[in-house]
């Protein structure tokens, strides 16, 4: 291969916060340094983008123009890319990415399965533009569609071709957008408001976080034609406060785009006008529900109140409010561009457009994707996620975040839709998917979702501020193997109570995880509550670790690592565990050498060892 | 000193003087200075929006984010989200529980140390992870764990004894 040096190379570093955790701020600054000491400033040039999504093999470095796609990249890689890659014109193979499946080595960006199967909408810019600069978002058309809709469109028309287009609240509810919209647009009081939710308080969801970090014009953009549509100057955007990144970048994006007219006073010139303020959360999940959120940013506790009144009618301060999730707005301006009809062509008859997910558990490829609407879980797991991690069987995938259901692999060709999740006994929610192999145990994952949704409970309506700990109760029973047989029934009548007996989304969901998980991994459950065992070797109450007698060569590193000093021994002696002692850490079974192999974890099973430590071999 | 805080905390609140939007940002505003809400901040805060302390107390109470005790030099956040749950974050959480002696939700008396649970920083894909202030650590193994969080030599000291 010839040098190319002629050429005009493009490197672009993901700095999003999963990369950035990896350190891959380092090696843009080493790349800028050292394309200084090699005299390639002319040639090269360094950008630093938002999230690609594939966050499994970050820190991910792509090579423009020919899209060189290379993963998990560290500093010390950075001489080896610049000197063989761009001044040889050689690639630098060892960082290819390589398929968990065939191990095949895959060289372009395009190529790589866990993109060649998304459609990526919401995610347009995501990985491709430097989210603090603003002239990266115009080059691909930014703000045009606002343009159009200010000066081109009036208010209804815009409703109408929302409406149109079948948008659905990316949040998780699912609620028409353009209806939304329209109700806002007809409320009388003044003023109002147009208010994003990026409280994205699921635990395993980083869809929100990774559009405000990698693209925070496409929603500002979005919430400006919101504002145009219902008619009003005044924007808010509540975003997590455990999201320093995103929103240091929308205060960015914020600035940038009132230098250029974008927003503030009279955009563009002519007499529509809106500004967005920043609020960040304080860390509570309930915020995520729509009035929890406006309580929340009046300064008050964020409990959420009885409705109706809908937010539309008396949503903050009791005024008129809109409020979609950070998604939903992103979609807004790809629908004012390219119209209703493109977008309806997309997804299935009750859902249109795309989905995004953030794909994470026991994957093999963790990340972001999006996908059209109807698209099979199947797919999204092992095509796009590259199936379980490590070769292991899949057991569930859970969608809807903490109170989202458990869906067994029988259920895997379901499409994924606003609709057949919900009939599944799962929700799409706002995109957490958690992929679980047959190490999870499914009980103990419903009381672990259980006492998340209990902790963040903001105790206003009894059933669920009372109910959920007594769910916990009976659960903490199974798990240690004190369970009794009408406990499954308990549960269930408990969860029907709480779901039916609380106001807000938090409190009608929580028990959902617990009742898919009964529905679909019955056998798992009676397994506690009958047998007292935990199949998947997880409940601690229900398992234990035990040396074989014939495997230990009485090294001694279990005894020096555990904890508790719950091993005995000596040297070239086997070794012995106190069973009373032992609080199942499972530190030794980590620590005995692989050559050994001697620590095992069972469940309902004794094997019989020496009760005190005797010589190795006999 | 008291009258230095107090001096510290309305230079601080000052840009909140008049706004509308101010009860949160304000407690956010006097957590970052001093990593937690003195007493008085309830006070301070109150008088310029018109509330009464207890008002301003309730709403920090009510959200996770607000501290009413100092943290440590280091404060660890041991992400207990879903991704990390199933990859083994409650071991990563006891093997951090029994490094640094504390449990969740604790401070070492020496100052060095606070230690809390967070479900989900949003780097799934590196789970289990944790993060030491602004650093993130992922992919952690109790390995990691030991090496992040070394025992000092009195530690031993005790141990040993």
């Amino acid at each position: 291969m010839e040098t190319r040096l002629n050429n005009e190379y493009k490197i672009l570093v993901c700095q999003s916060t999963g990369c950035e955790s990896s350190k891959s701020d380092k090696i843009t600054q080493a790349l800028e340094t050292q394309i200084k000491q090699l005299e390639l400033s002319k040639n090269v040039q360094v950008k630093f983008t938002g999230c690609h999504g594939f966050c499994q093999q970050g820190p991910i470095v792509i090579v423009e123009p020919e899209g060189v796609f290379y993963t998990q990249v560290k500093e010390e890689d950075v001489p080896e890319i610049l000197k063989s890659h761009i001044v040889d014109g050689k690639y630098v193979e060892r960082l290819f990415y390589h398929n968990p499946v065939t191990g095949e080595a895959i060289s372009l960006y395009k190529d790589v399965p866990f993109y060649s199967r998304q459609q990526r909408l919401i995610l347009r810019n995501c990985g491709h533009i430097n989210p603090e600069k603003i002239d990266d978002y115009l080059a691909t058309g930014g703000y045009a569609a606002l343009k159009k809709a200010i000066f081109e469109m009036k208010p209804p028309q815009i409703i109408e071709e929302i409406t149109r287009s079948g948008l659905r609240g990316r949040g998780g509810a699912g609620f028409p957008t353009g209806k939304k919209w329209e109700e806002a647009y007809k409320a009388k009081e003044q003023p109002k408001y147009v208010v994003c939710n990026g409280d994205e308080g699921d635990p395993g969801a980083f869809m929100d976080r990774s559009v405000l970090e990698a693209d925070p014009h496409s929603v500002l953009e979005g919430m400006a034609i919101a504002g145009y549509a219902i008619g009003t100057p005044y924007g808010y955007i509540y975003v997590r406060a455990e999201y320093p990144l995103a929103v240091k970048r929308l205060r960015m994006a914020i600035v940038q785009a009132k230098e250029q007219k974008l927003m503030g006073s009279n955009i563009m010139g002519g007499e529509f006008s809106f500004d967005v303020e920043i609020m960040q959360g304080a860390g509570a999940f309930v915020c995520g529900e729509g009035s929890a959120l406006m309580y929340s940013i009046e300064g008050k506790r964020g409990m959420p109140r009885v409705r109706p009144p809908r937010s539309v009618a008396s949503g903050l301060w009791s005024k008129p409010t809109s409020l979609n999730n950070v998604k939903t707005y992103a979609t807004v301006p790809l629908i004012i561009n390219r119209g209703a009809d493109w977008f309806r062509s997309i997804g299935t008859e009750g859902s249109k457009g795309t989905a995004v997910f953030a794909i994470t558990g026991k994957i093999a490829n963790s990340g972001l994707i999006e996908v059209p609407m109807g698209t099979i879980l199947r797919e999204v797991v092992f095509d796009i996620g590259g199936g379980v991690q490590e070769g292991k069987k899949f057991k569930a995938v859970q969608t809807g975040g903490p109170s989202g259901g458990c869906l067994p692999e029988t259920l895997l060709d379901l499409p994924i839709d606003f609709e057949s999740l919900t009939q599944a006994g799962s929700m799409m929610g706002s995109g957490g998917m958690v992929v679980m192999d047959t190490d999870t145990c499914m009980v103990d994952l419903a009381q672990f979702f259980l006492k998340f949704c209990s902790n963040e409970s903001c105790g206003k309506c009894v059933p669920c501020r009372e109910g959920l700990p007594l769910m916990i109760d009976i659960m903490k029973k199974i798990t240690q193997g004190e369970g009794e047989p009408d406990d499954i029934k308990r549960l269930i009548n408990l969860g029907g109570t709480i779901r039916s007996g609380s106001l807000c989304g938090l409190g009608t969901t929580a028990p959902n995880p617990v009742l898919s998980s009964i529905r679909y991994f019955e056998d798992e459950w009676k397994a506690h509550v009958i047998d007292k065992i935990c199949p998947a070797l997880v409940c601690r109450s229900l398992i234990n670790f035990y040396i074989l007698p014939d495997k230990c060569a009485g090294c001694g590193i279990c005894a020096r690592a555990c904890p508790v000093e719950a091993i005995s021994g000596g040297k070239r002696m086997i070794h012995v565990i106190d069973q009373e002692k032992c609080i199942k850490c499972a530190t030794c079974l980590e620590k005995c050498p692989d050559r050994f192999s001697a620590v095992v974890k069972v469940t309902g099973e004794h094997i019989t060892v020496p009760k005190e430590p005797v010589p190795v071999g006999t | 000193m008291t009258t230095d805080l107090i001096e510290q905390m309305r230079e601080i609140l000052a840009p909140f003087q008049g706004r509308q939007v101010i009860l949160i940002p304000a407690l956010q505003a006097v957590q970052d200075k001093f990593g937690y809400l003195p007493e008085v901040a309830m006070e301070e805060i109150g008088r310029i929006a018109g509330l009464s302390a207890n008002v301003v107390y309730g709403v920090a109470s009510f959200y996770a984010q607000f501290r009413t005790t100092p943290i440590g030099k280091k404060h660890v956040a041991v992400c207990q989200g879903t991704a990390c749950h199933v990859r083994g974050g409650a071991r990563i959480l006891e093997a951090i529980e029994r490094a640094i002696g504390i449990k969740a939700g604790e401070t070492t008396p020496d100052l060095q140390y606070s230690l809390e649970t967070v479900a989900c920083i949003g780097a799934c894909a590196l789970a289990p992870t944790l993060r030491i202030n602004e650093d993130t650590h992922g992919k952690l193994t109790t390995n990691e764990v030991e090496q992040l969080f070394p025992k000092t030599a009195r530690q031993e000291e005790i141990s040993n004894s």
